[in-house]
C-alpha cells in the first residue's frame, strides 16, 4: 500500500485516540475540582490537566491562569491548540478524507459524522451539564470509530497500520499520566492513605477507565503501587503500557509476516515489550519510577520515528 | 511528512567582456556543486550542459560527470537540445556536476545555420511566462521600430543596442525567476534579463525570437567565471536565425559557445533540479572558459 | 431567442414525447410531498457519503453539494445511437488531430488550421513534438458537452480533452435513483452505466507501455484533497481498484516511475492523471509546482509510462480550435461531421471581432482556454454595465475570446421550489478510447441550470445534475 495511505491511517487513529484521552482528562479533572478542598488538597487540578495533556507551553502563551474556563476551552475547543479535541477531530477527518478509499463506509460514516456533529457544538457548551454530555459524546465517537474499524476492516496492512496508531498513541497517553502523577504513586506516599490521595488515585484510574478493573484485578482497596502496577505491567488492562506493547508487537509482526521481511521498527518494539515483560514493580521503584517512565516515553517516541522511517515515508 | 522542495538552481552571474577573433578553440569546464546541511534522500536533475555541432561550432570532446553514483540518461529535448537526466540516491553531503570539453568555433557574423531545428520559426512567437511584454517593453519596442524603420535586421540591432545602453549590469537585484517586465523596470540585471527583454520586445514586433544559453570567452577578464552566458536569436527572412547579445552589444562571435535554446530561460536552463528531503543547500558554480591553444594549464579551478 | 425545445413535451408542449410517456404518468401519480421528501433524502445521502466539491474563491464554503434533481433526463435508444456515432467520429478525429500536430503537421501544411493558432497556443506543448504514445491514443477520456435544440439536432458545445470531470456524478446519480425510486426503474428498461469503471480500467490497461513486462500497474494521480474534484478522484480510484496517488507518492529513477509503498518502491505503468500539464513535472513545466513528479517527462519520453490523457491534449479543447472541428473531421476522416458545431466567431480575426463587438447583447462570449463557466459573458441576460465592461476586456485581448449565438438549450422537467418545471439542460457523455477502439457507456452527466431561464449549467455557477437514462430500443 502507499506509504502516504499508511501514514494517514496511522495518524487518523492516533488523533481519534488522542481526542478520547483529552475528554477523559477533562472529565476526571472536572470531578476532582468539584470535590471540597479538604479531599483533594490545594493543588491546581486544572494546571495538572494541561500538563497531562502535554501542552503547557502553548497554553501559558495564551493564558495567565489555568482555571476551568481557560483549560476547558484550550483542551477542547481551541483552534490555536493543534491538539485540542476539535483540532484532533479535524485532523482525523482530514486524514480520513485523504484516504477515503482505504476506509470502510462505516469508518467514514463514523469519522465524518463526528466531524459534522462537532460543528453543532460551536465554540463549546455553556453549562457543566452540557460539557459533560460533550465529553461523553467525544468518548462515544472514539468508541464508534474504533468499533467500526475493528468490525469492518479487512485484516490487511491497512488495518494493522491503523491499529498501530491507536496503540502508539495510547501508550504515549498512559505514560504521560504516569509522568505527571508519578509522585502520588511512590511507595513512601503510602504513609497516610488519607482521603487526599484516595481521590487522586481514583482519578488516575478513571482517566484510563480502569477504576472498576482495579477492583476486579486486585480485589483490594486502592494502593498506589498497585495502581502503578496496573497501569504499567498488567497485560489485562487495555491501556497499560504492557498491553499496548503487546498489541504494537502483534501488529508489527502481522505486517512483517505479510511483507515477508523484518525491520528496525519490529526489533525495537520487541525489545521494549520484552523489557516490560521482565520488569517487576519492586525493581522499577528501586531504579526510580520517574526515570523508568521518562525512559519509556523516549523509547516510545523513538519507535514512532522508526515506524515512520520504515513504512510511512 | 517528508518535504519535497523543488528548487531551481540559482547561478551567480558576472559581466562579460569582449573579444575579436575569427577562429578559436575554446576549452570549457563548468562545475556546479551543492552542499547540504541535512543530507537529501534523493536528488533529480535535468542538465542542459552539452553543446551540439552546427555551422561555426564543432565539439571536439565533451564529458558530463556526476560525483554521486547514478545513471545519466541522455535525451534530445523539444528544441533539439541535448539533455541529461539523473537521479542520485542519498544520503550525501555534497553533489557536484562537472562538464568539460573543447569546442572549435568560427565567426559567422552572428548567423546561426546548420542547427537541429524541430520547429518552424513561427513557434518562437509564443509568449512565455518570463518574456511577457508589459506596456513599458511594448513602448520601448514600438519606439525602437519608429526610429529604425522597416528593415528587420536594422530593427533588431537597434533593439540590442538600445538595451545595451539602457540596462546596467548588476547581479544583485534579479533572480532566475525575474521576468522581462520586472528587469526592464529596474533597468538592471544580468545577461538573462537583457535577453528576456530583447525576446519580449522582438516577439511583440512579430519577429520569432529565442533564448540561447552558452558560454562566452572573455579575453580581458580572465578565464574564471561564476556563471554561464545568455543571448538571443531572432529569425530574419532570407538570413535565417541571427544571434544578438544585448549584454555585450554584439552579435555572437567565435568567442560564443552555444549550448541550448528555448523560449526563455526555463526551456534552456543549464540545470533544473529538485531534491527529496534534506535541507540547508548551498550552491557554488565554477566556470572556466579559455582558449585551448593559448594556455594549457587553465582547468585548475574546477 | 427562440423558445426552447422541451425534452418531455417537445416544441409546442401539448403532447408528451414517447421516451417520457411512463415518467409523465408516474409524475401524475406521485404526490408532490413525496417527491420533495425523496429530494431531501437524496441530499442527505449525498452529504453523508461526502460527495462534495470545492468552489474556487469561496473561503467559507470549501465543501459544497451540487444540487441533485430527482427527475431523470430520458433519451430514446435511437436518439442515443445517433449521438454515439457522432461522438465516436468526433473523438477519433480529435486523436488524429493531436497526433498530427505533434507529428507530421499535415493539417497545418494543408492550411486547414492556421499554424499560429497551434504554435502560439499555450495549450500546445512543444515538449510533445515528435513524441509517440502507445497506439497513437492521446485522448483516452473525453468529455464532450452536447446541447440539444430540437428533436433531431445536437450541437457539440465543447470538447474536453484534458481532464474532464463529472463521471462520478453520473455513477452516483444512478446509484441514488435506484435506491430512491425502485418503482420507477421497474417501469422502464434503462441501459446500465455502472460498468464505466470497468471499461475505463480496461482502456487504461490497454494503453500500457509496450515494454510493460507484466500486468500493468495503473494509478490515479490527483492534485490532492484541496482540488475541487477530489471526491471524484477518490471515488474513481476506489471503483477502479487502483491507488490514488499524489505527486509526492511517485518518483522517477532511471526513467522508470515508482510509487512509495510500505513495502518499498513499486513500478507504475499507467497514470490516469487529473493534474494539468502545467503542474505535472516541475523540471519540465512550471518549476514552482509541488503537485507533480520531478522527472516524469523523462520517463514519459523514454516510453516507460503512459499518461492518460497524454500531455498536450489541451490543444484540442481550445475553443478557437473547436471552431475548426468540422474541417478537422473532414480532413482526417473524409466524412461529414455527424454532430454540429455551434457557429463560432473567432475574435482573433478582425472581421469576426467587429461582428462580435456590434452584437454583444445577443452573443455568448467565452475565453478560449476557459472552463467551468468562469469569465464568460451571456449577452441576452447581462446588464448593460456588464456588457460594457466585457467589451473593454474583449478589446484589450481579442485573441483570448470566441463568441457564439445564444442557443436555446433544451429543457427538461425539474423538481424546483414551485413544483415540477422545465429547466435548461446539457449533456456530457464520457468517451473512452483504448487499443480496441472507442467505448461510450450510454448516458452521461446531465447538468441542469436550477434557476428559471438560466442557461448556465456549470456546477461552479449553481448548476445541478440529473440522472440520464437511455432507454432500450
Amino acid at each position: 500500500m502507499l506509504s502516504r495511505t499508511a501514514d494517514n491511517l496511522y495518524w487518523l487513529s492516533r488523533y481519534v485516540e488522542r481526542a478520547e484521552y483529552l475528554a477523559r482528562i477533562l472529565d476526571t479533572t472536572q470531578r476532582l475540582s468539584a470535590l471540597p478542598l479538604a479531599y483533594v488538597g490545594s493543588s491546581n487540578e486544572w494546571e495538572s490537566a494541561v500538563l497531562t495533556a502535554g501542552c503547557a507551553t502553548g497554553f501559558f502563551k495564551l493564558y495567565d491562569e489555568a482555571n476551568e474556563e481557560n483549560v476547558t476551552d484550550y483542551l477542547a475547543f481551541s483552534t490555536a491548540n493543534s491538539s485540542s479535541i476539535r483540532s484532533c477531530f479535524e485532523a482525523a477527518r482530514h486524514n480520513a478524507r485523504a484516504v477515503r478509499t482505504a476506509l470502510t463506509m462505516e469508518m467514514w460514516d463514523a469519522i465524518n459524522g463526528t466531524w459534522l456533529e462537532l460543528k453543532r457544538y460551536g465554540n463549546g457548551p455553556t453549562s457543566r451539564e452540557e460539557m459533560s454530555r460533550f465529553l461523553r459524546w467525544v468518548q462515544e465517537s472514539s468508541l464508534r470509530y474504533d468499533g467500526s474499524a475493528y468490525r469492518t476492516m479487512l485484516r490487511s496492512d491497512a488495518y494493522w497500520f491503523s491499529r498501530l496508531g491507536v496503540y502508539m498513541e495510547r501508550a504515549d497517553n498512559t505514560a504521560r499520566i504516569l509522568d505527571i502523577k508519578y509522585h502520588l504513586l511512590l511507595p513512601d506516599n503510602e504513609r497516610v492513605g488519607g482521603p487526599l490521595d484516595y481521590f487522586q488515585w481514583s482519578a488516575i484510574l478513571r482517566s484510563v477507565s480502569a477504576l472498576t478493573a482495579y477492583h476486579w484485578v486486585y480485589r483490594d482497596s486502592l494502593k498506589p503501587w498497585l495502581v502503578a502496577d496496573l497501569l504499567i505491567l498488567k497485560d489485562e488492562l487495555p491501556r497499560s503500557l504492557s498491553s499496548c506493547y503487546e498489541a504494537i508487537v502483534r501488529n508489527l509482526d502481522q505486517i512483517s509476516g505479510a511483507y515477508g521481511r523484518q525491520g528496525p521498527a519490529q526489533r525495537q518494539a520487541r525489545g521494549l515489550r520484552t523489557r516490560l515483560q521482565n520488569s517487576k514493580m519492586d525493581g522499577i521503584f528501586q531504579r526510580g519510577l520517574h526515570e523508568f517512565i521518562s525512559e519509556f516515553i523516549t523509547e516510545n517516541t523513538r519507535l514512532g520515528g522508526a515506524i515512520t522511517e520504515q513504512f510511512l515515508i | 511528512m517528508p518535504g519535497t522542495r523543488p528548487g531551481m538552481t540559482v547561478h551567480n552571474r558576472t559581466p562579460c567582456g569582449k573579444i575579436r577573433n575569427s577562429l578559436m578553440r575554446i576549452r570549457i569546464s563548468h562545475a556546479t556543486s551543492y552542499r547540504y546541511e541535512t543530507p537529501p534522500k534523493s536528488v533529480t536533475q535535468v542538465l542542459r550542459l552539452t553543446p551540439r555541432n552546427h555551422d561555426g561550432q564543432f565539439v571536439i570532446n565533451w564529458r558530463v560527470e556526476v560525483s554521486q553514483d547514478c545513471q545519466l540518461h541522455q535525451h534530445e529535448g523539444a528544441f533539439g537540445n541535448i539533455s541529461h537526466v539523473f537521479n542520485a540516491e542519498g544520503p550525501f553531503d555534497e553533489l557536484t556536476v562537472t562538464v568539460a570539453g573543447e569546442v572549435d568555433t568560427q565567426d559567422t557574423h552572428g548567423i546561426v545555420a546548420g542547427c537541429v531545428e524541430r520547429f518552424p520559426p513561427a513557434l518562437f512567437l509564443r509568449e512565455s511566462s518570463l518574456t511577457q511584454p508589459d506596456p513599458a517593453i511594448i513602448e520601448f519596442a514600438q519606439a525602437t521600430r519608429a526610429d529604425a524603420g522597416k528593415d528587420t535586421l536594422t530593427l533588431l540591432h537597434a533593439l540590442m543596442m538600445g538595451l545595451n545602453a539602457e540596462m546596467t549590469f548588476d547581479i544583485e537585484p534579479t533572480q532566475v525567476e525575474t521576468t522581462a517586465a520586472e528587469a526592464f523596470k529596474l533597468k538592471r540585471g544580468v545577461c538573462q534579463d537583457g535577453t528576456h527583454i530583447f525576446i519580449a520586445a522582438a516577439r511583440h514586433l512579430g519577429v520569432p525570437t529565442r533564448y540561447v544559453s552558452g558560454h562566452f570567452y572573455r579575453e580581458d577578464d580572465g578565464a574564471a567565471q561564476d556563471a554561464g552566458h545568455a543571448w538571443a536569436e531572432a529569425y530574419v527572412d532570407k538570413l535565417g536565425w541571427v544571434g544578438f547579445d544585448p549584454t555585450n552589444g554584439i552579435s555572437p562571435t567565435a568567442a560564443h559557445v552555444r549550448v541550448a535554446v528555448g523560449l526563455d530561460y526555463l526551456g534552456a536552463a543549464p540545470v533544473r533540479g529538485t531534491r527529496y528531503g534534506g535541507g540547508g543547500e548551498t550552491l557554488k558554480v565554477t566556470i572556466n572558459v579559455d582558449q585551448a591553444n593559448w594556455q594549457s594549464q587553465s582547468q585548475s579551478q574546477s | 431567442m427562440p423558445a426552447a425545445f422541451d425534452e418531455m413535451k417537445g416544441h409546442d408542449g401539448d403532447e408528451i414525447r414517447p421516451a417520457y410517456a411512463e415518467l409523465g404518468r408516474w409524475l401524475k401519480e406521485v404526490p408532490a410531498d413525496v417527491l420533495d421528501y425523496r429530494r431531501r433524502e437524496a441530499e442527505l445521502i449525498f452529504r453523508r457519503i461526502g460527495i462534495t466539491f470545492a468552489v474556487y474563491g469561496e473561503a467559507d464554503a470549501t465543501e459544497r453539494l451540487i444540487p441533485f434533481d430527482v427527475i431523470p433526463r430520458i433519451m430514446s435508444g435511437s436518439e442515443w445511437r445517433l449521438l454515439e456515432k457522432g461522438l465516436t467520429q468526433r473523438v477519433t478525429a480529435l486523436n488524429m488531430f493531436i497526433k498530427d500536430v505533434y507529428g507530421a503537421r499535415e493539417i497545418l501544411k494543408a492550411g486547414v488550421v492556421p499554424e499560429d493558432l497551434v504554435f502560439r497556443n499555450p495549450a500546445f506543448r512543444p515538449e510533445m513534438n515528435g513524441q509517440r504514445v502507445p497506439h497513437d491514443i492521446y485522448v483516452h477520456i473525453a468529455g464532450i458537452d452536447i446541447i440539444r435544440v430540437d428533436a433531431d439536432t445536437f450541437y457539440v458545445l465543447e470538447d474536453n480533452a484534458r481532464t474532464p470531470s463529472g463521471v462520478s456524478y453520473m455513477l452516483e446519480n444512478r446509484e441514488i435513483m435506484m435506491r430512491l425510486f425502485p418503482e420507477l426503474f421497474s417501469r422502464h428498461r434503462i441501459a446500465p452505466v455502472e460498468n464505466y469503471p470497468d471499461e475505463l480500467l480496461r482502456s487504461l490497461k490497454s494503453v500500457a507501455p509496450l515494454s510493460t513486462p507484466r500486468e500493468p500497474t495503473v494509478v490515479l494521480l490527483t492534485p490532492g484533497v484541496f482540488n475541487s474534484a477530489y471526491y471524484e478522484h477518490s471515488f474513481l480510484a476506489d471503483k477502479l481498484g487502483v491507488e490514488l496517488v499524489e505527486g509526492r507518492d511517485l518518483f522517477v529513477k532511471d526513467e522508470i516511475v515508482y510509487m512509495r509503498t510500505t513495502q518499498g518502491p513499486q513500478r507504475v505503468d499507467v497514470i490516469y492523471r487529473r493534474v494539468d500539464d502545467d503542474f505535472i513535472d516541475p523540471l519540465t513545466f512550471r518549476p514552482d509546482s509541488i503537485l507533480g513528479v520531478p522527472g516524469l517527462m523523462s520517463a514519459y519520453t523514454a516510453g516507460n509510462v503512459t499518461l492518460a490523457n497524454a500531455v498536450g491534449t489541451g490543444i484540442a479543447d481550445d475553443k478557437a480550435v473547436y471552431s475548426f472541428m468540422p474541417a478537422i473531421v473532414k480532413f482526417y476522416l473524409g466524412e461529414e461531421p455527424l454532430l454540429k458545431n455551434v457557429p463560432t466567431w473567432r475574435c482573433r480575426e478582425e472581421e469576426h471581432l467587429k461582428y462580435v463587438l456590434d452584437h454583444l447583447p445577443e452573443l455568448v462570449v467565452k475565453e478560449v482556454h476557459g472552463s467551468g463557466g468562469y469569465g464568460m459573458l451571456i449577452g441576452p441576460t447581462a446588464s448593460k454595465i456588464a456588457i460594457e465592461q466585457f467589451r473593454a476586456k474583449l478589446k484589450a485581448d481579442p485573441t483570448n475570446f470566441i463568441a457564439q449565438p445564444t442557443l436555446a438549450l433544451s429543457t427538461s422537467p425539474t423538481c424546483v421550489e414551485e413544483g415540477v418545471a422545465p429547466r435548461h439542460v446539457d449533456l456530457r457523455p464520457f468517451v473512452l478510447t483504448g487499443r480496441n477502439g472507442v467505448k461510450i457507456v450510454p448516458g452521461g452527466l446531465t447538468r441542469v441550470a436550477m434557476k428559471k431561464g438560466s442557461l448556465v449549467v456549470n456546477s461552479s455557477q449553481g448548476g445541478g445534475t440529473k440522472d440520464t437514462w437511455v432507454l432500450d430500443g
